[in-house]
């Protein structure tokens, strides 16, 4: 299974993984009517985190063993057989947020965009390689088979 | 201190139908050239801080930047340039030498572009090297005066004393280019990539940092006039040593790393205390002649137990050719001649732009004069400063020079768009820089791997015009200047280069 590895030796806190998540996260998938026409603003699924001058683009690790969807009550929080990617069913979700609670990274998120459920990366499901992934200048975050 | 007067350069263009205030711009850019304002959220651009270095310009999502030159134009004058007033204005602020990065700008002729090849047609047949082998192949080192010895008794056997001559896959090698001068990454990238590609990179002055011995075998470690990480390990680390005498952007000047630069792994590899100036003596304490050169030539050799070539760098200055001859005859395996455009990490503005002699004249008489004496073969010929394309590359050959070195080009490979700021330790693309936030903008894999993109491209180039001309191996082409022929040069120009002008036949 592909995995998105973090080279944060590689990072530069441009953010432009954040920008290109907010764009494939928008209704329109464009980028000026994303950001200057759609209320609520589209949220990033993946976070620079950034200490001194160390930083690094952090989204759901898609866990082997994860404790999301255990937590989840109402089995909303699901993995995708052909990807293994875990993936949240906005339609069962209840926003209770017990998946935030056990998250230990941190990547998953209330979704303020609209119903109470939650935000989190779903490696951009249709794509070949994420957004993040694939607009990076400098190739600190990666798509490649698990070693 | 009164305001600044110096018109700046550049004009930072923000469209602002275009910018989503994402402030990539503001996080990248080193010089502080964009912030966001916390009263608006808008992202505001001061142009008077833009080196022009387009970093920001490459990364913006929306191509909402252009960084232009500034439209601010003072009175037309054909004497008076704008750039000699800011010069001027900028030293009456500043009483300071000025200084600047990379190679000479300055519109002096060049006679790569007065220069054209020539292709075969009718009566001697080209070359498809898509079809046909192509040797691009060269060697780097000196050949023996006699082959084979015959002694008065017993069997005849090698004469060959020489250091066994390294093989090039191309004949495109990576100048030097020191650590401290550029980053860490910088170096790894150029040392990945000359691996890759079969060809050499070379330390610079500023010794071999542990993590690139590995890289040793296309290497050329550098012994110059500070002496910086020398020591035994370091001589036998690499496939050939270079001495360097000069080089093209500041003949007869040394070097200046200045102490912010020199971090913890910098001293430690250049064996000099953390936080000191390194500076290198405009000429060697040791070498005052021809006879001095020698001397050290042949203690680097004791050193490496004669087993690797040792070559001498000078910059093409007015007196090339016999200065040439003479560090021949002192025993260099090869010779690195750096023209009027090579490249710097930091120089006084005024000598890079007037001193030296551009490369073409100078390998055409280093050729010509080391031919007439008879010792062309005793060493190689390297050609360095300002190659841009493989056309210059195969013109230098043709001139004379076995092989060249690229530093520029290799440079705007891994990124740099040649603003001349290397000397602020700034470098927004992380090559010429120390600043932990900024070496890591310069992912050594991606920046081989732009190298090796670059080395094959031109090497298929090469093949091409090579093919043209009807010849299938570089080495037939070297010193060949009845391939060239010149349009535009005054009878001088080509009595010195040995070109023909275009229209006259064999």
């Amino acid at each position: 299974m592909k995995r998105i590895f973090i080279r944060e030796e590689f990072c530069i806190n441009c953010r432009l993984c954040e920008v290109y998540c907010i764009v494939q996260n928008s209704k329109t998938r464009n980028i000026l009517k994303a950001y200057k026409g759609e209320y609520p603003k589209p949220q990033p699924r993946v976070r620079v985190e950034e200490k001194g001058h160390l930083s690094f683009a952090l989204q759901c690790r898609h866990c082997e063993d994860a404790p999301c969807l255990e937590a989840c009550l109402t089995g909303a929080m699901g993995r995708d057989p052909s990807t293994d990617a875990v993936l949240c069913d906005e339609e069962r979700c209840v926003g209770c947020w017990m998946c935030i609670m056990v998250c230990p990274f941190g990547v998953i998120r209330r979704n303020r965009e609209g119903r109470r459920v939650i935000s989190k990366c779903n490696l951009c499901q249709g794509e070949i390689i994420p957004v993040c992934v694939k607009n990076c200048p400098n190739e600190a975050i990666v798509y490649e088979e698990e070693r | 201190m009164a305001k600044v007067k110096a018109i700046a350069e550049f004009v930072i263009l923000r469209d602002k139908e275009k910018c989503i205030s994402c402030q990539v711009c503001a996080r990248v850019c080193s010089n502080d050239g964009h912030w966001r304002d916390p009263d608006t959220g808008e992202v505001l651009s001061e142009s008077s801080r833009c080196v022009g270095c387009h970093f920001c310009e490459t990364l913006c999502p929306t191509s909402a930047l252009i960084i232009a030159r500034t439209p601010s134009q003072p009175k037309a004058n054909a004497h008076w340039s704008p750039r000699s007033l800011t010069d001027v204005t900028k030293q009456a602020e500043t009483g300071g030498v000025l200084l600047t990065g990379m190679g000479n700008d300055r519109s002096f002729p060049i006679y790569f572009d007065h220069l054209l090849l020539n292709a075969s047609q009718v009566t001697n047949p080209s070359i498809d090297p898509l079809r046909e082998p192509m040797e691009l192949r060269t060697y780097l080192g000196s050949r023996p005066d006699r082959w084979i010895r015959h002694p008065p008794q017993g069997p005849s056997a090698l004469a060959s004393v020489n250091p066994p001559p390294i093989p090039l896959e191309t004949p495109i090698m990576f100048s030097a280019m020191s650590y401290g001068s550029i980053s860490l990454n910088a170096c790894k990238a150029l040392a990945m990539a000359a691996c890759e590609a079969g060809t050499l990179w070379n330390t610079g002055e500023g010794g071999l940092h542990q993590d690139l011995y590995p890289f040793g075998k296309n290497l050329i470690v550098q012994v110059a006039s500070g002496r910086f990480g020398v020591h035994q390990e370091y001589l036998n680390a690499g496939a050939a040593i270079e001495i360097k005498i000069g080089q093209g952007a500041k003949p007869g000047i040394g070097g200046h790393l200045p102490g912010e630069k020199v971090t913890e792994p910098i001293s430690k590899t250049r064996m000099i205390p953390e936080g000191t100036d390194a500076l290198s003596p405009a000429p060697h304490h040791d070498i005052y002649s021809i006879e001095d050169l020698r001397q050290l030539i042949f203690a680097l050799k004791e050193a490496t137990r004669y087993r690797k070539p040792v070559g001498v760098k000078i910059a093409a200055v007015h007196n090339v050719a016999p200065i040439s001859s003479g560090i021949v005859r002192a025993g260099a395996d090869f010779l690195v001649i750096d023209g009027l455009r090579g490249g710097t990490g930091a120089a006084p503005t005024v000598i890079r732009d007037h001193v030296g002699i551009p490369i073409e004249l100078a390998v055409a008489v280093v050729d010509q004069r080391l031919r007439e004496e008879g010792i062309r073969h005793r060493a190689s010929l390297i050609a360095a400063g300002g190659f841009r394309s493989s056309a210059d590359v195969i013109k230098a050959i043709a001139l004379g020079a076995d092989a060249v070195y690229i530093g520029t080009a290799a440079l705007v490979a891994m990124g740099c768009h040649i603003c001349q700021r290397c000397y602020t330790g700034k470098c927004n693309w992380g090559i010429a820089t120390q600043d932990p936030y900024l070496t890591k903008r310069l992912n050594p894999h991606i920046g081989a791997r732009r190298l090796v993109n670059l080395l094959r491209a031109w090497s298929l180039e090469i093949k091409e015009m090579l093919g043209g001309m009807g010849i299938n191996a570089i080495e037939s082409l070297r010193g060949n200047r009845e391939q060239l022929r010149a349009v535009g040069l005054s009878e001088v120009d080509l009595r010195i280069l040995g070109v023909k002008p275009a229209g006259e036949a064999w």
